[in-house]
C-alpha cells in the first residue's frame, strides 16, 4: 500500500477490486488537483461507477488506496467519508420526494448530524441563507416550497446536486449528471457545473461526448477496470486505443 | 401540486382543524375520550380494562416511531414491554412477601414461587426492587440499554427489514424461555401473581384503580407529545429519509447506526412504561402476555390504527381489543377468523390503517361539507423494500 | 459432568444425541427449503409456512385413520400413498393461497409478514374447527417403528433414518430440478430479473403460484413425516416457525448450501445443549449463541460479495 503524502486533493494508488474474483477495478492510479474538473468516460461495465463507489465508500476495495487530502479513505465509513468533505451523487436522482426542496436541503446541511444535535437542530438565518444560496444557484429559488416529487427530471438532479453544495464539499462525485437532461437543461448544468467548480474539485462520469468537450480539463478513460488514455479531450479524441474500443473493433 | 390552504381567505379555524397541519383536533377529540367519555360511561370493571389496553397503546406509539416513521418491524416490543411489567410486578411482589404475610413459608420474606423451588434466599437482581424509586428508574433505563446492547451490532452490520424482524422475534421468543426456564427467580409460566399494594396502598380497589387508569391516560398524553415533538425535529424527518432513501441520507454524513439505536431504544422506552401501568392495572404479569403471539398483535393494533399516526395507534390499541373482548366472549372461533382476516385487510387494503381512512376520505368530506378547499390529493404510503 | 460416564458410553450418547439433532436437522430444512424458495423468488415471509407442514402431518393422520377403520391390512404400506397425498393437498392450497393472497403481495417482505401471520391464524382455526383441537397421532407401520442398533450402546430409530433420507432425496431433487429443467429455469430466471422474463414470454405469475405451491408442497411432505416423531396439533407448527426462521437467517437467505449448514449447526447446538440442561434454558442459550454469531456475521455465515 502506498504511504507517500502528495500535493494532491485526491490520490488513488493501485486500486482494486473483485468481485468472487472478477476484477471490476483494476490496480488503477488516478490523482486529482484541487479546483480540476475532470471526467470520466468509458464504455458501459468498464468500472467508472465503481471506482465512484470506492471513494465515497459505499464499496470497499480489496486492495490500494485512496487518499483525500492525505488521508486515507479504504477504512472508513461513509458518513465519516463525507464529513471529511466528499460528495457524492448518484446515476438516477436520489432525493426525498416527500420533503419539500427547503427540507431536502436543510437535511443535508452539515451541522446537527448527531442524534442529539439534530433533536436540537433549529433552521435559523445561517441556515437559512445558505440554502437560498444554493437554491440560487440550482435555479430551484421559486420551488423551494414544492414537494420535490412535483419536480421535472432534470431539476431532480440539480436539487441532488444542490444538496451535495449545501454539505460544502471539497471534492464532488458526480455520476451522469445530465442523463435524460433537455439541452437547455444540459446548459445550465454545464453553467453550474463551472461555477461549482471555482470552489472544488469535481469528478463526473458522463457518456454525452459533446457535454465532455464542453465542461472538461481533463479526461480519463476507463476500460475493462483499468485506465486506457488520460489527456486533454483533443488528446483523448485523438487515441488510437480510445477510437478502437469506442468503435468496438 | 399543493395549495397552500392557509393563504386562502375564508375558513380560518374550521380550516386549520381539518387541514393536517395542525393535530389540535386529534388531540382534543382523544383527551375528551379518554378523560371525559370513557370513565362516565363505563362501569369501574371496565374501564379498568380500558386502562389495560392503554397500556398497549405505549408500545404502539414506539411502534408508529418505529416501525411507521423509521421502517425498522420490530415484532418484539413484548420484550421491553415484559422489562417494565416485571419490574413493577417484582416491586409489587417483594411488598406483598413481608415476613408476616409469608411466616407459614419455609423461608419467611421471599415471594411465594421462591419458596415452593426451594429458594432460600432473595437472589441478588431482586434487590434493587425493594425500593420504589430505584424501581422506577429500572423501568425507565433498563428498556434502553438493553434495546441498545441488542440492536447495536445489528444496526452497524446494516441489519435491515425482514432480517431484524425476525432476530427481534426470536428475542422476544428467548426471553419467554428464559421466564419459564426460571421458576423459582421468575415465577416461571404462572408469572408473577397475588400482588396487591404500592407503597401500601390498595391497587385493588375500584377507586385505585379508577386513579390508575388517570394516571394511564396523563403518561399517554405525556408520551404522544414526546413523540410529536420527535418527530418534528431534524431527527425525524432524517429517519422518515432513510426509511425511502437509506443510501442518500449516509451520503448526506450521517451515521445511520446511531440514529437507528436511537429511535428502537425510545420505541422501547414507551414499550416498557406501558408495561409498568399494565401490571399496576392487571394485578399480575405472566410470561403469556409478553410472548411472540402479543408482540405482534402490539403490530396489528398500530396497523390498524395507522402505522404513521401516533394517535391512531391509541385508538387501534382500544378498538382492536374492545372488539377482541366483545367477541372472544360470545364467539370466540369466530373472532379468530376475523382477527386472522383484519391482518389481512389492513396489509391490502388499508395500509394506512384508520388514519388513512380519516385523512383520505373523512376529513376531506367535511372540508367538501364545510365548503373549504380541498388540500392536496392524500398519497399512497410506499411499499417498503428490503 | 462428564465424570460419572465412562468413555464408550459418552461416545454412544454424543452419537445418539447427534443423531437426535440429524432428526431436527431434516425439519429445519424441510422448512428452510420452502421458505428459501419463496423468499428468495417473491420476497415474501411466509409466516404462515409452518402451516402447511401442519397440513401435511394432518392428511397423514386422516389416511391411516381411513386406513385403519376401512383395510387394515393395507397398514403397511398405506405411507406410499399418503406421503404424496400430504405432497397433493399441501400443493393445492399453496396454489390457492398464492392466487388470493400472495400474488398482490410481492417484494414487500414486511407486509406479506403480517398478512401470512393473519394467514396462519386463520389456517390454526380451521384445523381446530374442522378437524378438532386434540392432538392427533398416525398409525405407523411396524418397520417404521423399530430401532437399528449397531452396538450395544447405540440405538437409532429407523424413522429418523427415514426422515433423513427423504430430506437428502427432496434437497437434491430440488437442485436437480432448479438447475436441469425447463420449470427450473424458468424460476431462476423469474427470480433474477422478473420484468426479463417477463419480456421474454416467460408467464412469470404462473410461475410463481407453481414456485409457492412448490415450496407448500416441500413443507407438506416435512409434516407428513414429523408424524413418525410426534403428535399433531392445530398449534403443532408454532413450535418450529421462529426457529426455521432463524435458520434461513443464519444461512444468510441467499444460499441452499448455507442453509443446510445453519439448520445443521442449529439442530446440533440444539441437542447438545438439551442434554444439559431443561429444555427451556436450552432454548435461551440456542437464542443466545444466534444472537451473537448474528451480530458477527450480519449477512449470515454464506453469503457472497456482488455489486449492488
Amino acid at each position: 500500500m502506498a504511504t507517500t503524502n502528495t500535493d494532491y486533493l485526491l490520490a488513488i494508488e493501485d486500486l482494486t477490486v473483485s468481485f468472487d474474483g472478477f476484477k471490476a477495478v483494476d490496480a488503477v492510479n488516478l490523482y486529482v488537483d484541487q479546483g480540476e474538473l475532470r471526467v470520466i468516460i468509458g464504455p458501459n461495465g468498464a468500472g467508472k461507477t465503481t471506482i465512484l463507489d470506492l471513494i465515497c465508500g459505499k464499496t470497499k476495495s480489496t486492495e490500494g488506496s485512496i487518499k483525500f487530502k492525505n488521508q486515507e479513505l479504504t477504512n472508513m465509513r461513509e458518513h465519516q467519508i463525507v464529513r471529511a468533505g466528499v460528495g457524492r451523487k448518484f446515476q438516477t436522482p436520489s432525493i426525498y420526494e416527500n420533503l419539500t426542496v427547503l427540507e431536502n436541503l436543510e437535511i443535508s446541511y452539515p451541522w446537527g448530524r448527531t442524534v442529539f444535535g439534530s433533536l436540537k437542530f433549529k433552521r435559523d438565518e445561517k441556515v437559512q441563507a445558505r440554502i437560498d444560496k444554493v437554491a440560487e444557484q440550482i435555479y430551484l429559488t421559486d420551488q423551494l416550497d414544492m414537494e420535490a416529487e412535483f419536480l421535472s427530471h432534470g431539476q431532480k438532479q440539480w436539487l441532488e446536486i444542490g444538496m451535495l453544495l449545501v454539505q460544502e464539499p471539497e471534492l464532488i462525485l458526480l455520476d451522469e449528471p445530465v442523463a435524460g437532461m433537455s439541452f437547455k437543461e444540459r446548459e445550465a448544468t454545464a453553467a453550474l457545473l463551472k461555477e461549482i467548480v471555482k470552489e472544488r474539485s469535481v469528478i463526473i462520469i458522463e457518456h454525452d461526448m459533446e457535454f465532455v468537450a464542453r465542461i472538461a480539463n481533463r479526461v480519463t478513460v476507463l476500460h475493462m477496470g483499468k485506465i486506457l488514455a488520460d489527456g486533454t479531450m483533443e488528446e483523448i479524441q485523438s487515441n488510437e486505443k480510445v477510437k478502437e474500443v469506442y468503435l468496438g473493433h | 401540486m399543493t395549495t397552500n390552504s392557509l393563504k386562502q381567505p375564508g375558513g380560518g379555524l374550521l380550516d386549520r382543524l381539518f387541514s393536517g397541519r395542525s393535530s389540535i383536533l386529534s388531540y382534543t377529540v382523544l383527551a375528551i375520550i379518554l378523560f371525559l367519555v370513557l370513565p362516565n360511561l363505563l362501569s369501574a370493571f371496565r374501564l379498568n380494562m380500558a386502562g389495560k389496553y392503554l397500556c398497549y397503546a405505549f408500545a404502539c406509539i414506539g411502534l408508529v416511531l418505529c416501525w411507521g416513521h423509521a421502517g425498522i418491524l420490530s415484532l418484539g416490543q413484548g420484550l421491553f414491554f415484559g422489562i417494565g411489567g416485571y419490574s413493577m410486578a417484582m416491586f409489587l411482589k417483594l411488598e406483598a412477601s413481608d415476613p408476616e404475610s409469608t411466616s407459614i413459608q419455609s423461608t419467611p420474606g421471599i415471594p411465594d414461587f421462591m419458596d415452593w423451588n426451594q429458594v432460600t434466599e432473595l437472589p441478588w437482581f431482586w434487590y434493587p426492587y425493594k425500593s420504589f424509586p430505584l424501581t422506577v428508574a429500572l423501568i425507565l433505563t433498563l428498556p434502553v440499554i438493553i434495546s441498545c446492547i441488542l440492536c447495536f451490532f445489528y444496526f452497524k452490520g446494516r441489519v435491515t427489514g425482514v432480517v431484524f424482524a425476525i432476530i427481534t422475534q426470536s428475542m422476544v421468543a428467548c426471553s419467554w424461555y428464559f421466564i419459564v426456564g426460571n421458576q423459582g427467580y421468575f415465577g416461571g409460566i404462572n408469572g408473577i401473581t397475588d400482588l396487591k399494594t404500592l407503597n401500601g396502598w390498595d391497587i385493588r380497589t375500584e377507586s385505585a384503580q379508577k386513579i390508575l387508569y388517570f394516571v394511564t391516560c396523563i403518561c399517554l398524553f405525556g408520551c404522544l407529545f414526546l413523540s410529536k415533538w420527535v418527530l418534528s425535529t431534524r431527527l425525524g424527518r432524517v429517519l422518515a429519509a432513510q426509511r425511502d432513501k437509506e443510501e442518500r441520507v449516509r451520503f448526506s454524513g450521517y451515521n445511520l447506526t446511531s440514529f437507528r439505536v436511537f429511535i428502537f431504544a425510545f420505541a422501547a422506552l414507551l414499550a416498557s412504561i406501558g408495561g409498568a401501568l399494565f401490571t399496576l392495572q392487571v394485578g399480575f404479569m405472566s410470561p403469556n402476555l409478553i410472548g411472540v403471539v402479543p408482540s405482534i398483535d402490539l403490530i396489528i393494533y398500530t396497523a390498524v390504527g395507522g402505522r404513521l399516526c401516533t394517535v391512531g395507534a391509541v385508538y387501534g390499541a382500544l378498538l382492536i381489543n374492545t372488539a377482541k373482548t366483545m367477541f372472544s366472549e360470545a364467539y370466540p372461533t369466530v373472532w379468530v377468523f376475523i382477527y386472522g382476516a383484519l391482518f389481512i385487510l389492513i396489509v391490502l387494503a388499508l395500509p394506512k390503517g384508520l388514519a388513512g381512512v380519516w385523512t383520505d376520505h373523512v376529513r376531506l368530506w367535511i372540508r367538501s361539507l364545510l365548503k373549504l378547499d380541498s388540500p392536496a390529493k392524500p398519497k399512497k404510503i410506499k411499499s417498503q423494500t428490503t | 459432568m462428564f465424570a460419572e460416564y465412562s468413555f464408550e458410553e459418552i461416545k454412544s450418547i454424543l452419537i445418539m444425541q447427534s443423531f437426535g439433532g440429524l432428526s431436527l436437522l431434516c425439519i429445519y430444512v424441510l422448512m428452510g427449503l420452502g421458505l428459501y424458495v419463496v423468499f428468495g423468488q417473491m420476497g415474501v415471509i411466509n409466516m404462515a409456512h409452518a402451516e402447511f407442514l401442519v397440513i401435511g402431518s394432518y392428511t397423514m393422520c386422516l389416511a391411516s385413520k381411513f386406513v385403519v377403520d376401512h383395510m387394515p391390512t393395507f397398514i403397511n404400506h398405506y405411507l406410499w400413498i399418503a406421503i404424496p397425498l400430504s405432497f397433493g393437498v399441501a400443493f393445492l392450497v399453496g396454489w390457492i393461497v398464492e392466487w388470493l393472497l400472495i400474488s398482490r403481495l410481492y417484494k414487500r417482505p414486511l407486509d406479506t409478514l403480517l398478512a401470512t401471520w393473519g394467514l396462519s391464524l386463520i389456517m390454526q382455526q380451521c384445523f381446530r374447527t374442522f378437524i378438532g383441537a386434540r392432538e392427533m397421532s398416525a398409525t405407523l407401520p411396524d418397520w417404521l417403528m423399530g430401532s437399528w442398533a449397531p452396538t450395544d450402546t447405540i440405538d437409532i430409530p429407523i424413522n429418523g433414518l427415514v426422515i433423513l433420507a427423504t430430506t437428502i432425496i427432496l434437497t437434491t431433487g430440488l437442485v436437480i430440478f432448479t438447475r436441469k429443467t425447463r420449470w427450473g429455469l424458468r424460476m431462476r430466471s423469474t427470480s433474477q430479473n422478473r420484468d426479463m422474463s417477463q419480456a421474454l414470454g416467460i408467464n412469470t405469475k404462473v410461475t410463481d403460484r407453481f414456485t409457492f405451491a412448490l415450496a407448500c408442497g416441500i413443507s407438506g411432505i416435512g409434516g407428513a413425516f414429523l408424524t413418525t416423531v410426534a403428535s399433531t396439533s392445530p398449534t403443532a407448527g408454532t413450535a418450529y416457525i421462529v426457529d426455521a426462521f432463524l435458520v434461513l437467517v443464519l444461512g444468510g437467505l441467499g444460499s441452499l448450501f448455507g442453509l443446510v449448514i445453519s439448520a445443521g449447526f442449529l439442530a446440533l447446538l440444539s441437542s447438545i445443549l438439551e442434554f444439559f440442561m431443561t429444555g427451556s434454558m436450552a432454548k435461551v442459550w440456542l437464542y443466545l449463541i444466534i444472537f451473537i454469531v448474528l451480530a458477527k456475521f450480519t449477512k449470515g455465515l454464506f453469503s457472497s460479495k456482488v455489486r449492488t
